[in-house]
């Protein structure tokens, strides 16, 4: 490892991810087209568009999920905190530690709740005790605002929770690790809208501390949650900005006609 | 709506909701139908089963019972003396035994004549049997000592109906005329019934003599046998499939190699079987008909059906258990021993056990290798000879006897059938109820 703090300026220090030309092969399938892209610290960016756009696709690549598809193919540079991810001495498991992610649909594991929350810290080292690891639970639980609901039966099965408590639990167990930033690939489209409010009210608190990138499919919603949006069309990064800017005065034709539903 | 129109065959009928038009009927009648042959094929498999466990169990009991000669018998230190005094040893102890049973029969009041030949022709050599007894005990000279001798297979048969007046002639192995001795003997309390250990317990014994023959050596070297391919396969098989499934690339090669997993799975038995005896006998020089070269072709036959169900039950993992665990920034490795496989685990186990029960009930390949019925002579002595030490296993001994000319071998045959569906269902259980101690839903 090198140290890049010395380098790094005062603009690039709110920067977390930075992504340049950034292209995504699914075999023959170009389906990122040369994505420029910064990510801001304590900060939510919304990535909106069309199914198929590629959103979660890119989403992916910052955390280096897509590592397990064989035929997916990754060019550019994409920066975490100025440095390569994608550089042959990274381990992706040390950048996932770094980078959580909580998925589409809630995916907890078949284990306890306590368990759920405890596997993260327990692999990667974080609790030296027990009372340790039982602090690091209840806080991540508390902050995935579920403590109130489950402290009483910590033990019980995750896979028994409602699905809006499941996915509050699998943010749980995200944020159970520290990560500096938190990838969010559509965490409400399997949620009621009382569990997506809850959700949504958890990811602005989650600002204060994390970098959040959600993708969603809710415009609504990015416009609630998000201070800057990306709109992907067809592979392509269209527009990025303000959340504020992008839905109210949009630059391109095709994010004027996507926001106002006439594409998509 | 334009679809009604755009029905040109008429289709939905205007009819109450409450009369079924013909469609309806038909689709019902069909299913109906569909549900009824489902029916009959269970019944008739039931009835197959039933058919099957009931001649397993009649034609298998009478090896499971044997007849004895039931007598109490005392020997003094000078009646010993005496006997041992004598030219033909085993002659004076069978007139002594002779006198004794004489005596005994008179005490109940029973009149009957036979001769020293009879009493060979049902009980063997008895005078041998006693008299080794006393040599190895000679404490028990002059105290009262019971004895159960056991009759020869022709008197077992006969209580078994194998064996009737009409079917015998007379021989040197049995005349008609003793047919009435024993009958006056199991009228008498002497002759008996009882459970015969010995089968259960014992080694196979010559062609000549079913009585003394048991199946408890060749279960012994069925279990040395599982327990090698147990050890053996289940570890190779999982840790193939899951290099297979979880971390080999996509390509040319691994495709091949899963061509030939599936097609090995395939192969007659036979063939694994002139395999072990040209590689791991001819070539290895490991010793012949001993457990572990059974174990060890055994575990190539058994590994394609572990390998391909552990694949099976890995893919049936939901992927989202995967990315949760890599998500949280778990390793591969991790992501499988802590998530996947604990998951996979019913299903693996599933494998493991049709893998292993096919193995049990393989015959040919051991035939090729050595560990053929007769081979099952004694125990093992101690766990290393017993992987190493020649002996047979219980489908190759059911095969040697099932092929012995004496009929008493027949019954043993069907005894070992038993044995090995008994053997066969405790390794069932236990799978099954580790399977359950996996099991949790997700």
């Amino acid at each position: 490892m090198y140290d890049t703090t010395s380098e790094k300026d005062v603009d690039q220090k709110t920067i977390k991810f930075s992504a340049r030309k950034v292209q995504v092969f699914y075999g023959d399938t170009h389906a990122i087209k040369d994505v420029d892209v910064d990510i801001e610290d304590k900060t939510v960016t919304a990535f909106i568009g069309p199914s198929g756009c590629g959103k979660s696709t890119f989403l992916r690549c910052l955390n280096r999920m897509n590592d397990t598809i064989d035929i997916c193919r990754i060019e550019g540079d994409i920066r975490l905190d100025g440095e390569d991810i994608y550089d042959r001495r990274v381990d992706p498991v040390q950048l996932r530690a770094k980078v959580g992610m909580v998925f589409q649909k809630p995916n907890p594991f078949p284990k306890s709740i306590y368990d759920n929350v405890a596997y993260g810290p327990r692999i990667h080292g974080l609790a030296r005790s027990k009372a340790d690891l039982d602090q690091i639970v209840e806080r991540a639980l508390r902050r995935g605002a579920l403590w109130d609901e489950v402290k009483d039966r910590l033990h019980a099965p995750g896979t028994g929770l409602s699905g809006g408590q499941q996915q509050r639990l699998c943010i749980a167990r995200a944020v159970a690790t520290e990560p500096e930033v938190l990838l969010m690939d559509e965490p409400c489209s399997a949620l009621d809208p009382i569990a997506t409010a809850q959700v949504e009210e958890l990811i602005a608190e989650l600002r204060r501390d994390y970098s959040v990138v959600i993708v969603t499919h809710s415009m609504q919603q990015a416009a609630r949650v998000s201070q800057k949006t990306a709109f992907f069309h067809l592979g392509n990064l269209v527009e990025f900005g303000e959340t504020g800017n992008i839905f109210t005065n949009p630059e391109d034709k095709r994010t004027e006609s996507y926001i106002t539903g006439r594409i998509g | 709506m334009t679809d009604a129109t755009l029905n040109g065959d008429g289709g939905r009928p205007n009819g109450s909701l409450t009369t079924q038009d013909d469609r309806t009927k038909a689709r019902n009648r069909a299913e109906t139908r569909f549900k009824a042959y489902g029916l009959a094929a269970i019944l008739v498999g039931i009835f197959f089963l039933v058919v099957l466990a009931v001649s397993i169990i009649r034609s298998g009991s009478p090896a499971f019972t044997r007849t004895v000669v039931d007598v109490e018998f005392t020997l003094s230190q000078s009646e010993f003396e005496a006997a041992e005094e004598e030219l033909f040893k085993t002659k004076a102890y069978q007139s002594l035994f002779i006198s004794t049973l004489k005596g005994q029969l008179d005490e109940r009041g029973v009149e009957v004549a036979f001769d020293e030949a009879a009493i060979e022709r049902l009980l063997g050599k008895v005078g041998g049997t006693i008299r080794e007894f006393y040599t190895a005990n000679p404490d028990k000279l002059g105290e009262p000592v019971q004895f159960e001798l056991p009759a020869s297979s022709r008197v077992d048969g006969y209580f078994n109906g194998r064996v009737t007046r009409e079917s015998i002639q007379d021989s040197r192995f049995l005349m008609k005329a003793d047919l009435d001795l024993v009958d006056v003997l199991h009228d008498a309390g002497i002759m008996k019934s009882s459970f015969n250990w010995t089968f259960i317990t014992g080694a196979d014994a010559g062609v000549d003599n079913p009585g003394g023959a048991g199946i408890g050596a060749s279960v012994v070297g069925s279990f040395f046998m599982m327990l090698v391919v147990l050890v053996l396969s289940l570890p190779i098989g999982v840790a193939a499939s899951i290099y297979l499934e979880e971390f080999a690339p996509q390509n040319r090669f691994t495709d091949l190699i899963e061509v030939n997993i599936s097609n090995l799975a395939a192969v007659p038995s036979i063939v694994f079987g002139i395999l072990g005896l040209a590689v791991f006998i001819q070539f290895m020089h490991l010793p012949q008909s001993a457990p572990l070269v059974g174990g060890l072709v055994l575990t190539l036959m058994t590994l394609p059906t572990i390998i391909i169900s552990t694949r099976a039950s890995l893919k049936a993992v939901p992927p989202s258990i995967r990315d949760a665990a890599l998500g949280v920034g778990a390793s591969r490795m991790q992501a499988v021993f802590h998530h996947v496989l604990p998951l996979a685990m019913p299903g693996i186990l599933t494998g493991t056990i049709i893998g292993l029960a096919q193995a049990l009930g393989e015959t040919a390949p051991l035939l090729l290798i050595g560990m053929v019925g007769f081979v099952a002579r004694g125990y093992p002595e101690g766990i290393a000879a017993g992987f190493t030490d020649p002996n047979s296993a219980m489908p190759a001994q059911i095969y040697t006897w099932a092929a012995r000319a004496d009929a008493g071998f027949y019954e043993k045959a069907w005894g070992g059938i038993i044995i090995l569906l008994a053997f066969l269902l405790t390794m069932n259980i236990i799978a099954i109820i580790l399977r359950r101690r996996f099991e949790r839903r997700w």
